[in-house]
């Protein structure tokens, strides 16, 4: 597990107010409970914490951990 | 309707209904955070309120311009901690008939009533997610319910601050954030103290209660609207104006 990927899902328990462990790449952002505010705070700490900025297609586009994942490892 | 270790900020808090606000929030145990075009004009509210034994600091603030907003949010953050209770008071009137109305006039009011009220939220809301409670407090104006001749600028802005609001309740809604807005009446402040006597009579003989509001009688129901106790009330628009429109 990169260091990377430790601090996305450390950011994504974070802010749902879930277990780490849940946060696996093939969980559904629907199935850990998460509403439309708490996809903007996840996108808005992801591009604090990484320096990197994300579009609205593509966090729109999300529905797993694993797009969240993609999308990081692909802009840092 | 304790407000003991909360963090409250009021924009245009130097006089009138702002500075009552800022001082009925501060009796309540809050900490006040009190805006105003600079923080000079600011002070003499914060003296009142620590005289009174309270906790309030002045900030000079533009509301309708986002560096300075932002830049007084960080500050107020720091020096008394995160935003429980915004209450957007700030506002100016440019008074004038449509056709004769600048354009400048339009822009500078809904510059500071309606992007002002946006800014501050937008500044407030983060900590306040975060959070998982907060209140936001907007004042609007019965001229922005019924409209007023004359106040194309100002009953506009009034009225588009209305629509924040209840965008605002129903955004923040599940984040234990409720944001509700009053419309005061006719107040005696120094933004009326220019109207006409005459206007003043007719006003007072069409009001129920049959007399004009002071800011004493609008502090209260943001107060009211600030508790924990308040927190099942959002997206309403609480007229306070002696019944003068039901």
């Amino acid at each position: 597990m990169s260091d990377t990927t430790n601090k996305v899902q450390a950011i994504i328990a974070d802010k749902l107010g879930v277990d780490v462990e849940e946060v696996v790449a093939g969980a559904t952002f629907e199935a850990l409970g998460a509403d439309s505010l708490d996809m903007v705070e996840v996108t808005m700490e992801l591009e604090q914490e990484f320096s990197i900025s994300v579009s609205d297609e593509e966090a729109g586009a999300v529905k797993s951990v694993q797009d969240v994942f993609d999308i990081v490892a692909a802009k840092v | 309707m304790s407000l003991e270790g909360k963090v409250a900020v009021v924009t245009g808090a130097s006089r009138g209904i702002g500075a009552e606000i800022a001082q009925q929030l501060a009796a309540q145990g809050a900490s006040v955070a009190c805006l105003a075009t600079s923080a000079n004009n600011a002070q003499g509210t914060v003296d009142k309120i620590v005289a009174d034994g309270g906790n309030a600091a002045a900030y000079g603030c533009s509301v309708g311009e986002a560096e300075s907003v932002e830049e007084t949010f960080k500050q107020i953050n720091a020096d008394l901690g995160v935003p429980y209770c915004l209450v957007n008071n700030a506002g100016v009137t440019r008074d004038q008939l449509l056709i004769r109305m600048s354009e400048e006039d339009f822009d500078q009011v809904v510059q500071v009533n309606l992007k002002g009220a946006w800014l501050c939220a937008k500044a407030a809301a983060r900590p306040m997610m975060k959070a998982r409670e907060g209140r936001i407090i907007n004042l609007t104006s019965v001229n922005g319910l019924h409209g007023a001749a004359g106040q194309t600028n100002y009953a506009s802005s009034k009225a588009g601050v209305v629509g924040l609001t209840k965008s605002l309740a129903k955004e923040l809604g599940a984040r234990g954030i409720t944001c509700n807005a009053i419309a005061p009446g006719f107040i005696q402040t120094d933004m009326t103290k220019d109207l006409d006597s005459g206007m003043k009579e007719t006003v007072e003989g069409q009001t129920p209660i049959g007399r004009l509001g002071t800011p004493g009688d609008i502090a209260p129901a943001v107060v009211f609207l600030a508790s924990l106790e308040a927190g099942f009330i959002t997206g309403q628009v609480l007229t306070v104006d002696g019944g003068l429109y039901m």
